[in-house]
């Protein structure tokens, strides 16, 4: 492999992480507000279609983009309706969610299949591009895997380091305490929940008018995207940055799947295809283990200068959902 | 007490004409008449024996894994790894009829070898899960999905690699068992009695299990309140994985019955979606076991009647899948805005 293909190559990898970036992003914006949008899977499929019918009948790239993250605003809306206002199980609705946007999908996006419709090309941004090696990476994509990029840094600089963002924090940790200074919990749950929704609206959208152009239904390999993106999101400890990367390690994985499948023919594609699931185990295995109490027992076993190396090793892994994950917020 | 009640099936009522309407807005949206795919797709499940008996077909497995996941979301657990576990036992179950199709056995003893087989190959794929979740913290949740593909990758392998036909591998899966190795059929059917028998007492030992016996009661409490459970001397970490082998042993067996009784060979979607559609049908049922049966009919009949409307209306089958959805959604809405209620006039 020359230097030009494996450029090339990891400048796709770059690009196709872009939907799964969305995904993780608005999950994680999700989940620091205590919300868990379990629909993800169902969300994308039903934006991918939604998006593309749309551009499909207005030829209009941007408002099948827009469609995508309405769509996904809405499923997020309903999933913040049970759970808040309701107080139903968040699990128990987005699970309901994501099966029922996945076959509606399906039913809905039935005459479309197959068709060719309108797709994003790559905008090479003057200069940069001709950079070495940076100019091939990250200035030949098209305009979706730029709003990818420039998201991160948006939604980590909002966390970390602004006030609502602060806020942000605390309402996935101790809503109470946000009450207390003066936040409605409840409403900024809805606002989180529904701009969750609407950058993991923006997955499908991203697939169907970008990286795999176009409507395939059943066929569209599309099915399983949002479990994988809900895995990472934890993966990445409710980090935009650690999530991100999660992202692109899991794209580098297929890619790699594809370049070694040409190398060694007789394992199935379809084999390789899921190669990165039994490691995504690993690595929940690998973050949570740290947390149970029988690994802490262990350690404490250990002589002094392991038990050090080792506690640091499970701490550096380690990563903790945010306590008010999954509850209710009362008042009282 | 009357009055409650009634207002219970006000609300139920409400959630059912909620789903209906929303189901028909959606058909009209397709440009398609309500009212002829609904009848469509109950002329395609009850309107012949044969379709019927396929009605039938669909409902052991998902009774076989309703019954499963009763147990563990008594005992509070969210096992959407069941669908995997299905795979698992559909696999075990066919590698042990390719062990001893040669043998010269008996056939019917190589049936229950294989139903067994089935049964444990489920209950090692939950005890996994199980496993990740008390020993390694892992979210049964993200454990199982990730066991979910696993299991599916699995059986793609085997199929194009080490089990595949003589001449061409094919998504149309491995080579068919003779006929005398399949679970006794009615005449000219795809129906087993005996998967039929199966699916109903595992139902019936499920219910006593669960309202009868001290096991019960202690998973129940586990379920209810896991630090309370711990503190009274409830094993817990014990008691969730038992529900993990009891409901992975009931998935392994409507994977079996798949294998065995209905399409006698391994194929790549050899769950049908049995097992997620397991998990709706136990929360449309509010984890019920007395109403396990007819629901699960009620969905096999959808799955089963929605086959006519690509051939019939041009419609997809997917429709089924978008009914059943509404119908659980719009019944956990309504339950929830009936406790509003409740908390508000108290």
């Amino acid at each position: 492999m020359t230097q030009e293909t494996l450029l090339i190559g990891l400048a796709g990898v770059l690009a196709s992480a872009a939907p799964i970036v969305f995904a993780v992003l608005g999950e994680t914006i999700s989940e620091r507000a205590g919300v868990i949008n379990l629909s993800m899977n169902g969300t994308i499929l039903l934006s991918a279609m939604g998006g593309f019918a749309v551009a499909y009948n207005t030829n209009s790239l941007w408002l099948g983009f827009l469609a995508g993250a309405l769509i996904g605003a809405l499923v997020a809306l309903i999933v913040a309706f049970a759970s808040v206002t309701l107080q139903q199980s968040q699990v128990a609705v987005g699970f309901v969610l994501a099966l029922t946007c996945r076959d509606l999908s399906y039913f809905l996006g039935n005459p479309y299949m197959g068709l060719t419709g309108p797709r994003l090309t790559a905008t090479p941004i003057p200069f940069l591009s001709d950079l070495p090696i940076v100019g091939v990476l990250f200035f030949r994509q098209d305009a979706i895997t730029y709003l990818s990029f420039i998201s991160i840094a948006l939604v980590w600089l909002w966390i970390y380091r602004t006030r609502p963002g602060l806020v942000l924090q605390g309402m996935g940790e101790k809503p109470a305490a946000v009450y207390i200074r003066g936040g409605n919990v409840n409403a900024l749950r809805y606002v989180y929940t529904i701009v969750g929704g609407a950058l993991i609206g923006l997955a499908g959208p991203a697939f169907s008018l970008a990286i795999r152009a176009g409507w395939m239904g059943t066929i569209s390999g599309l099915d399983g995207v949002g479990w994988i993106a809900l895995a990472i999101t934890i993966f990445g400890g409710w980090n935009p940055a650690r999530a991100a990367f999660g992202a692109y390690l899991f794209a580098f994985l297929q890619w790699l799947g594809l370049v070694l499948q040409s190398t060694f023919t007789e394992i199935p594609s379809q084999v390789l295809q899921v190669a990165p699931f039994p490691l995504m185990i690993l690595t929940l295995l690998f973050v949570n283990i740290g947390n149970t109490e029988w690994v802490e027992r262990m350690l404490a076993l250990l002589p002094e200068p392991t038990r050090k190396f080792f506690a640091k090793l499970l701490r550096a892994m380690r990563a903790s959902p945010p306590a008010a994950l999954g509850a209710p917020f009362e008042r009282d | 007490m009357l009055k409650a009640r009634l207002k219970n099936l006000a609300f139920q009522l409400a959630a059912l004409i909620l789903a209906f309407g929303a189901v028909s807005i959606i058909l009209i949206s397709a440009g398609a008449s309500p009212w002829e795919a609904y009848k469509n797709m109950f002329l395609g499940s009850f309107g012949s024996v044969r379709k019927f008996a396929e009605v039938l077909v669909a409902f052991v497995p998902l009774l076989l894994v309703t019954a499963g996941l009763l147990v563990t979301f008594s005992a509070g657990l969210w096992n959407i790894g069941v669908e995997g576990q299905v795979v698992m036992g559909a696999i075990v179950t066919t590698w042990v009829y390719r062990l001893f199709l040669e043998s010269g056995w008996n056939p019917a003893l190589i049936i229950v070898l294989a139903i067994l087989g089935g049964m444990v190959g489920g209950a090692i794929w939950a005890a996994l899960t199980g496993l990740l979740k008390t020993f390694g913290g892992v979210n049964e949740i993200f454990g199982g999905l990730g066991m979910n593909f696993v299991a599916t990758a699995w059986t793609i392998y085997l199929i194009f690699g080490p089990w595949k036909r003589p001449g061409v591998a094919s998504m149309s899966g491995t080579e068919p068992f003779p006929d005398e190795f399949s679970l006794p059929l009615l005449a000219n059917l795809r129906l087993s009695p005996w998967a039929l028998a199966l699916g109903l007492i595992a139902i019936v030992i499920i219910y006593f299990l669960l309202q009868g016996t001290y096991f019960g009661l202690r998973l129940k409490a586990v379920g209810k309140n896991f630090r309370a459970a711990y503190l009274l001397g409830i094993p817990t970490w014990r008691y969730s994985l038992y529900s993990f082998l009891i409901c992975g042993a009931l998935a392994g067996a409507a994977g079996a019955v798949q294998v065995a009784a209905v399409y006698h060979r391994l194929l790549p979607s050899i769950s049908s979606g049995y097992g997620y559609l397991g998990l709706m049908v136990a929360m449309l049922i509010n984890y019920q076991a007395i109403w396990a049966v007819p629901v699960a009919l009620l969905f096999a009949a959808l799955n089963i009647g929605s086959i006519q409307l690509p051939i019939v209306m041009k419609l997809d089958s997917s429709l089924s899948g978008v009914l059943q959805g509404a119908l659980v959604l719009f019944v956990l809405l309504m339950e929830g805005a009936r406790q509003k209620l409740i908390k508000r006039a108290s």
